[in-house]
Order: C-alpha cells, then sequence, then structure tokens
C-alpha cells in the first residue's frame, strides 16, 4: 500500500474543472514532483492533500485512512508555501516553536526540536533573528524546518523555489534532495519548471488540463514522452507529425509533410497508414558542414537560419529546401571554437534511427 | 522631524494656546471672572501655584479624575470588543462591499454631535420601548424599575455611540493588510480557529488596537457634553469640571490648571502607546 492515495480525485470550479479524474500514489520516502503550466491544477491538487479544499469527487488517503474528515489542522502533512508564510512578529525559533506548541509536544522536548531541525536545513545560530532580517534564500530555509520539526507524513511543496534567482535556486535545489534524503520524509513537490522537476524527483507527474498526462522516472520522461504536450513541455523539441508509410521490423517511416520520410524506432507496432509523431531532442541532433561518411539513419540539408549562443551551447535553428525547421544543439566545448556555424551557412544534419521517439496519435 | 508648515500648524493651534494657558494656570482669578492683571496695583507681579496646591490638598479632583479614567477605559474596553468583530467582517468581506460598510460605519458623523446625544436621551427616556421593556423584565423577577436616562450606563452608551468609528478604522485599516496565507500556514501547522486567531491576527493587530484605543481613550477622557446631557449627578467627569471652571465659578486660573494636567495625562497615553505600538510593530515589519 502507497503512503498517499489519490484516488480518482475531481474538483470543479463553476464550469472549469481544475482536477479531473487524478489517481495517483506517492511511496514513502518519495520525491514526488507534480509539474505542468500554471492552471493544469497542480496546486489545486496539493491543496486537497493538505486539506484546504476539498474533492468534489473521489478521495485523498493517507496509510489507507481517507482523510475526507479531517481539516487541515488535523492532516499530519505539512506545507512548504510560495510566499513561505513566516509568522512576522515571531523570531525564527518562535516559528519552528509554533507547530511543537499546537501538537502540545512537552516545552522540554522543545529547544531540542527546534536546533535538530534548525541544524537540518543550516540555519544554526539563527534563532533569535526576525522574518525580516533573513535573505530569500533563508527565509524558505526557516519554511522548511517549521514544516519537518513535527516530522509530518508528508511534507508538501508550493514552488518553494520560484522566489528566488536562478544560482541561489540551484544551491537549494541541492539541498533540498540531500535534505529529503536525510529526513526520510515523502515529498510532494509542485512546480512549473521543468528542469526544476527533472533534477528533483524520484518521480513526476506531469499535469495539463487537470489530468495527469504522464507519471513516470524523469529520465524516461524527458526520454519518452507519451504525448505530443509532454515532449513539447519537457525541454526543447523537435515534433514532427505525418503518417506511417513504411514497417520494417521495429522500425517505421513515418512521411513528414515538408521533410520527407523520416525513419524512427519503436516497439510499439502502428498500423501502417496510421498517423504519429516524431519527438526529437535538439542535442540528439548531429550537425556538420559536409555529409559525415557514416551517415546514419535520416540526414537532411538545409540553411542555418537563425541561431543563438547561450555560452556552453549554441543552438541552430536550421531550415530545410522543404520549409521545415529542425533544432540542433552543440556544446561549444568541442573544437573549442565559439560558433561553428553563422547564419546563412549550408549545414548536414543527420540522426540514427534511436534517437527519436515515436508518439502514435 | 517636523518641519515647514506642520510645524507652523503646531505652533499655532498647539504650542501657543498651550502657552497662553500655562500661563493663565499660574495667574489669580479675576474679581468678576477671568483674569486678574498680570500686575497688581501694588506693581507686584502676581504669579502663584495655589491652583496646583488645591489640586493636591483638595481630594474630590483626584476622585473625579480618577472616575473620567474609570470611565474612559470602559468606553475603549467596549469598543475594542464590539470594534473588533465588525473590523474582521470589513476586512474579510468581498472588496466591492467595504466601502459601502465603511461608509456605514461614519454616516453618524454626517449629523451634528450634539443632536446625536439628544438622540439617545429619546432612546433612553422613560416613555420609550427600551426603557419599558427593561423594566417590564425587572418587575418580573420582582426588582424595582430603574432609569436609563440620567446614568452612568446612559454615559457609557453613547460613549461608546461615538466612540465606535474610532476604534473600528484603524482596526480595520490594519486588519485588511493581514495576508491570509499567515492563517492558512497557521492552520496547516495545527492551529485551531482561537490560536489562529490569538497567536496569528492578534498579535499582528495590535497597532490598530492601539491607535484606536488612544483614538477613543483620549477624548473621552476629556467629554463633558455627554455627561451634561444624560449623566446623572454623579457623572461629573473631568470634562465638567473644566468647564465649570469657565463658565460658570469662572475661576480660569484653576481650570487651566485642570486642563493642563488633563492634556499632560493624555500627552503621556499617546506616547505611551506610540512607543508600545513601535515596539511591537517593530517585528510584524516583514
Amino acid at each position: 500500500m502507497a503512503l498517499l492515495d489519490i484516488k480518482g480525485v475531481t474538483r470543479r470550479f463553476g464550469e472549469f474543472t481544475a482536477v479531473d479524474n487524478v489517481s495517483l500514489s506517492v511511496e514513502a520516502g518519495e520525491f514526488f514532483t507534480l509539474l505542468g503550466p500554471s492552471g493544469c491544477g497542480k496546486t489545486t491538487l496539493l491543496r486537497m492533500i493538505a486539506g484546504f479544499d476539498l474533492p468534489d469527487a473521489g478521495s485523498v488517503l493517507l496509510d489507507g485512512e481517507d482523510l475526507a474528515h479531517r481539516p487541515p489542522e488535523a492532516r499530519p502533512v505539512r506545507t512548504v508555501f510560495q510566499s513561505y508564510a513566516l509568522f512576522p512578529h515571531m523570531t525564527v525559533e518562535g516559528n519552528v516553536a509554533f507547530p511543537l506548541q499546537m501538537a502540545k509536544v512537552p516545552p522540554r522536548d522543545r529547544p531540542q526540536r527546534i536546533a535538530a531541525a534548525l541544524e537540518d536545513v543550516r540555519l544554526t545560530g539563527y534563532d533569535k533573528r526576525f522574518p525580516h532580517e533573513l535573505s530569500g534564500g533563508q527565509k524558505q530555509r526557516v519554511a522548511v524546518a517549521r514544516a519537518l520539526v513535527t516530522h509530518p507524513a508528508v511534507l508538501l511543496l508550493d514552488e518553494p523555489l520560484a522566489a528566488l534567482d536562478a544560482k541561489l535556486r540551484e544551491e537549494l535545489q541541492i539541498e533540498l534532495i540531500n535534505l529529503q534524503k536525510e529526513v526520510g520524509i515523502a515529498f510532494v513537490y509542485v512546480t512549473h519548471d521543468q528542469t526544476e522537476a527533472l533534477a528533483l524527483s524520484h518521480r513526476i507527474a506531469v499535469m495539463n488540463h487537470g489530468r495527469v498526462e504522464q507519471l513516470d522516472v524523469p529520465s524516461r520522461i524527458y526520454g519518452f514522452p507519451n504525448s505530443r504536450f509532454v515532449a513539447d513541455f519537457i525541454g526543447q523539441c523537435n515534433l514532427y507529425s505525418g503518417q506511417v508509410v513504411a514497417r520494417d521490423g521495429t522500425i517505421v517511416a513515418i512521411d513528414v509533410p515538408s521533410l520527407g520520410p523520416v525513419r524512427v524506432a519503436t516497439r510499439s507496432e502502428p498500423a501502417l497508414g496510421s498517423s504519429g509523431t516524431i519527438a526529437l531532442r535538439p542535442e540528439q541532433i548531429r550537425i556538420a558542414a559536409g555529409a559525415p561518411a557514416d551517415a546514419p539513419g535520416n540526414h537532411y540539408r538545409g540553411t542555418v537560419a537563425d541561431l543563438l549562443y547561450m555560452g556552453d551551447v549554441t543552438v541552430y535553428k536550421v531550415e530545410t529546401s522543404g520549409g521545415s525547421r529542425i533544432e540542433a544543439l552543440l556544446a561549444n566545448s568541442q573544437g573549442g571554437g565559439a560558433k561553428f556555424f553563422e547564419v546563412g551557412d549550408q549545414v548536414e544534419m543527420s540522426w540514427p534511427v534511436d534517437a527519436g521517439h515515436f508518439i502514435a496519435g | 522631524m517636523v518641519s515647514g508648515p506642520p510645524l507652523a500648524f503646531l505652533l499655532v493651534f498647539f504650542a501657543a494656546p498651550t502657552l497662553i494657558m500655562v500661563l493663565a494656570s499660574f495667574r489669580s482669578p479675576g474679581e468678576f471672572g477671568g483674569l486678574a492683571p498680570l500686575v497688581d496695583a501694588s506693581g507686584r507681579i502676581d504669579l502663584n501655584v495655589d491652583g496646583y496646591a488645591r489640586l493636591v490638598t483638595e481630594p474630590v479632583f483626584a476622585q473625579v479624575f480618577v472616575k473620567s479614567a474609570g470611565y474612559a477605559a470602559l468606553t475603549t474596553l467596549v469598543c475594542l470588543l464590539l470594534g473588533y468583530p465588525l473590523a474582521t467582517l470589513i476586512a474579510r468581506s468581498a472588496k466591492k462591499h467595504r466601502d459601502l460598510l465603511l461608509l456605514l460605519v461614519i454616516l453618524p458623523f454626517w449629523s451634528n454631535f450634539l443632536i446625536r446625544i439628544y438622540a439617545w436621551m429619546i432612546i433612553l427616556g422613560p416613555n420609550a420601548a427600551l426603557a419599558r421593556l427593561v423594566n417590564r423584565a425587572l418587575a418580573a423577577f420582582g426588582a424595582d424599575p430603574v432609569p436609563l436616562l440620567f446614568s452612568a450606563f446612559a454615559v457609557l452608551v453613547c460613549l461608546v455611540y461615538v466612540s465606535l468609528p474610532f476604534m473600528v478604522l484603524p482596526l480595520y485599516a490594519n486588519l485588511e493588510k493581514h495576508d491570509r496565507t499567515l492563517l492558512d500556514a497557521a492552520q496547516d501547522l495545527g492551529a485551531n480557529a482561537w490560536q489562529r486567531f490569538w497567536r496569528i491576527t492578534f498579535p499582528l493587530s495590535l497597532p490598530g488596537v492601539y491607535a484606536g484605543a488612544a483614538l477613543v481613550f483620549i477624548p473621552a477622557l476629556g467629554v463633558f457634553a455627554i455627561p451634561d446631557i444624560l449623566g446623572g449627578p454623579d457623572d461629573t467627569l473631568i470634562g465638567n469640571l473644566i468647564k465649570q471652571q469657565f463658565l460658570e465659578t469662572r475661576d480660569w486660573p484653576f481650570g487651566s490648571v485642570l486642563s493642563i494636567v488633563l492634556t499632560a495625562a493624555a500627552l503621556a497615553l499617546a506616547g505611551g502607546a506610540t512607543w508600545v505600538a513601535r515596539r511591537s510593530g517593530g517585528a510584524s515589519r516583514a
């Protein structure tokens, strides 16, 4: 039995269905992420786990117990709010002590619990500070310490790093991973940032329009998206749709208008004439000045139409003679050059048949 | 610091009158009221501390001060108990309704202060429904009928009535700014409704409570019209005493002494409230 079970949960606001028949389960000790664009229902789902909102249908079970009749204050789950929601009139110590007082933890046990929680988030010595005396990252850590000090069954995090700058965010991501490993409490993490989801999670549920589009480990979400939406939402992706025109064992050829037949390996067995989409990551495409000697599965000629120099990598947008655009990415460490091609250069692009991922439909 | 026009305003409307009053408090009363000449017939400058001495030697004045402070404190407490739920209700109601509700709070200001006090004479009068209802209830328990009008009760009811907006407005201004997420967080951390109020909402509203208390207490301390019109013989407050000195007894110097003590007490209280509010407010700056 899973620790947290979401069974057929639906939540409607008037005509709008925020969460549409979602079922998923979170295991003990798991770092689970709800990922999706704003309005996809991830925050509504989180609020229903916390108890701030109730499902119109379905149930939320913790350790097999239906939480429907438990108000938020009686649920053994804690939330880290996006705005941290630290109590401004209490010190760091007062904030972390608050849930212990509410849980009637004996006063003599509190100092030790508070010290341990602050040590977990590396804030030892900040006890007497007020929230307005802390930086954004420190506030975030206090919010986490406050939520963890009572050892909840599940910790819910609502975009806890969204308000921080990129560098600090990366630092705190690493800290969150380590903290989660250390305390062993299941985390349910809500974010719209796909890189954050990929970096942090054991498993990710990608949500769209109130539904779970795909639920899997990060590498499979990235490498084997099961829908156009997931492929497009997670990272950069070339998406080519067309009809299946040939099949030879595990390799199918798809006739993409403006590009011609593209061959891709797939374990699914799509019928001839059915439609499908090939999802191709920019970093999987080889881009060169001339035709490579060992030309693999697919290759096309084109002209560099746009390029984005990003320092570590350069993104080339190449237009083929058929009018199709292919986005390819080249790490600039190769050959030590800054850029390999300029806008207007003729280039050859190629990728092996097992580079792309076939999505039926 | 205060400078420019505000400083000029304070000098003209506060410092100068206060100075005149301080000076008057050391002078002698005139034969037919007013003040005796500063330089008397024999060429002596006539300044004395007789008024201040009276304040110390005759305990009745201290008693009236204490009674006035008691009325003002009770008024403040009742206003807080009535105003807090009202301010909370307004702060939590939909944005489009708030302006209307606030308008209703200040609506009584549109009619004259004295007229509103006289209205209470009618409401509390012996032939009004309220008095009849109360006395019928008392009679049912075998108790003697009581007059509602010309009593401490009437004075307090009217004091609360005229003061309530001064409690509600600063409280509303404070409560309206509260971040709802803090209450969600408190609830998430295990706090029930009472604990959320007592540990989060109330401490964060203290600057509003102090401001409201000062705005109610200080005017209530010096009030004279309400006890004059609605009070009984025992409801003479410091404001009435001051008024008597100037208009009836015509002892301006002693009236000035009482006024100065009242002003000093009010200033000390306002200063104290500001100091406390700043200390507790320091922590709620976020």
